[in-house]
């Protein structure tokens, strides 16, 4: 994996020669996601209803495009796949079928296989009674 | 008919109250619900990813349970419980390879053959019809403003959906067949930040604020929905939503078998709305 960086222009100069060396990782999301990411024609309806979007640095519609260009090192430093939430509602409303919902789960474990680490500690959640399903929900969706 | 019923792991603490009251609304209407003896957890949240087998195990063990026991129809209160069996089940039926590996890998249990139905209760109460309900019915809720709030998981993906995911509809007939009002209400879908609410309470806050305001713009005294975590973020993160906005005014949530068991006669948990 490369290493993140923080500057902006060593990372635009790391997008072009990325591109290639990358699509081992787009066929990786492909497969755990099961969806063609060459489906999506970048309609934008999938960020237009997203519910998270207003928290995100990436919209969702961006994150295909990315996909799409094979340019992985925006996407493993993004809030966005971290903040997506599995409504569904992309997948419910995108006019080619695409999943998001999926690719975005699909990026998630992507990383967490590589990178083998946790993307929350149990310390950095709320000190109150929760239902088990907010508790287990969220390790099991930011956790590795 | 007796139907299987999987609590699931919230049911049995923070959401006893849906439970409760759900087991006297089956009750009342003769609906004969048993609760699955030996249930594990669904799992939670259900697992996207197409080549992890191991995530459906949960799930499907509950399934094949299910099955060995000669029911052919599992019913829950929890959507989340709801979605993930309800896509764990589609996912192994659609592909016998798959089905055939689990099973294998559980070898102490039962092989499961893909012959449950897995139903949310809202389904079983709109398959008894709307009559059945009416003539249970013992008090006027008729002054109650009702927004049914859905949510994701009911509704989405359209696969395991109860009902239309943009404009549903099934809650608002059970409402109305109380003699509630059920209002217009177009954030009902919206999501609500769901498990965020362990991370980032601060952005469930901020979605929170907007569908109940959107359900008070319409005239609704109170909210009802069926999932429990929904059902904490609405009511719980109201607190956040205070500091956030200051004019925000309390709304109140109720699980929509909580509304059921008052119009039925049997608890008193509206008086002071
Ligand atoms: S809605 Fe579908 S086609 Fe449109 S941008 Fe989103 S993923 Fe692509
Ligand atoms: S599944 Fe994720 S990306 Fe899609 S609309 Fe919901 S939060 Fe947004």
């Amino acid at each position: 994996m490369e290493t993140i960086s923080t500057n902006k222009e060593k990372r635009s100069t790391k997008l072009r020669l990325v591109l290639k060396k990358q699509e081992d990782w787009l066929k990786k999301v492909e497969e755990i996601s099961g969806q063609n990411v060459f489906a999506c024609y970048q309609c934008g309806k999938c960020s237009a209803g997203c519910p998270m979007s207003a928290e995100m640095d990436l919209l969702p519609n961006q994150v295909i495009r990315l996909l799409q260009l094979g340019a992985v090192e925006p996407l493993l430093n993004c809030r966005t796949i971290w903040l997506c939430a599995s409504c569904f509602t992309c997948t419910a409303r995108c006019p080619k079928g695409v999943s998001l919902t999926r690719l975005m789960e699909g990026v998630r474990l992507a990383i967490f296989r590589t990178r083998k680490s946790d993307e929350i500690s149990p310390k950095e959640m709320v000190k109150e009674t929760l239902p088990q399903i907010a508790l287990i929900g969220a390790l099991r969706k930011l956790t590795a | 008919m007796e139907i299987a019923y999987f609590p699931g792991c919230t049911l049995k603490t923070t959401a006893k109250k849906l439970e409760d009251s759900a087991l006297a609304v089956a009750d009342a209407l003769d609906i004969n619900l048993k609760e699955l003896p030996n249930w594990t957890c669904c799992g939670t949240v259900y697992s996207l990813a197409e080549d992890d087998l191991m995530r459906q195990v949960a799930p499907i063990r509950t399934l094949a349970r299910t099955e060995a026991l000669g029911y052919s129809t599992l019913t829950t209160l929890c959507s989340v419980c709801y979605n993930t069996l309800a896509q764990a089940n589609l996912f192994v039926k659609a592909d016998s390879i798959r089905l055939e590996k689990i099973n294998n890998f559980m070898d102490e249990e039962p092989d499961y053959k893909g012959n449950v139905e897995v139903k949310h209760f809202l389904t079983i109460l709109q398959e008894l019809g709307t009559e059945k309900l009416k003539s249970a019915v013992k008090k006027d809720l008729s002054g109650l403003k009702v927004a049914c709030y859905y949510g994701c998981l009911l509704l989405r993906p359209q696969s395991v959906g109860i009902d239309d995911c943009e404009q549903p509809y099934i809650l608002e007939n059970i409402m109305q067949a109380l003699g509630t009002k059920p209002v217009f209400f177009p954030y009902q879908v919206e999501c609500c930040g769901s498990y965020h609410t362990a991370v980032k309470p601060e952005i469930v806050a901020r979605r929170v604020y907007r569908i109940l305001e959107n359900a008070r713009e319409n005239g609704a005294n109170l909210v009802v929905t069926s999932c429990p975590l929904c059902y904490f973020n609405l009511k719980n993160r109201q607190k956040e939503i205070k500091k956030l906005y200051p004019g925000f005014k309390p709304m109140p949530i109720f699980y929509f078998t909580e509304i059921m068991t008052d119009a039925f006669g049997l608890t008193k948990t509206l008086e002071n709305i």
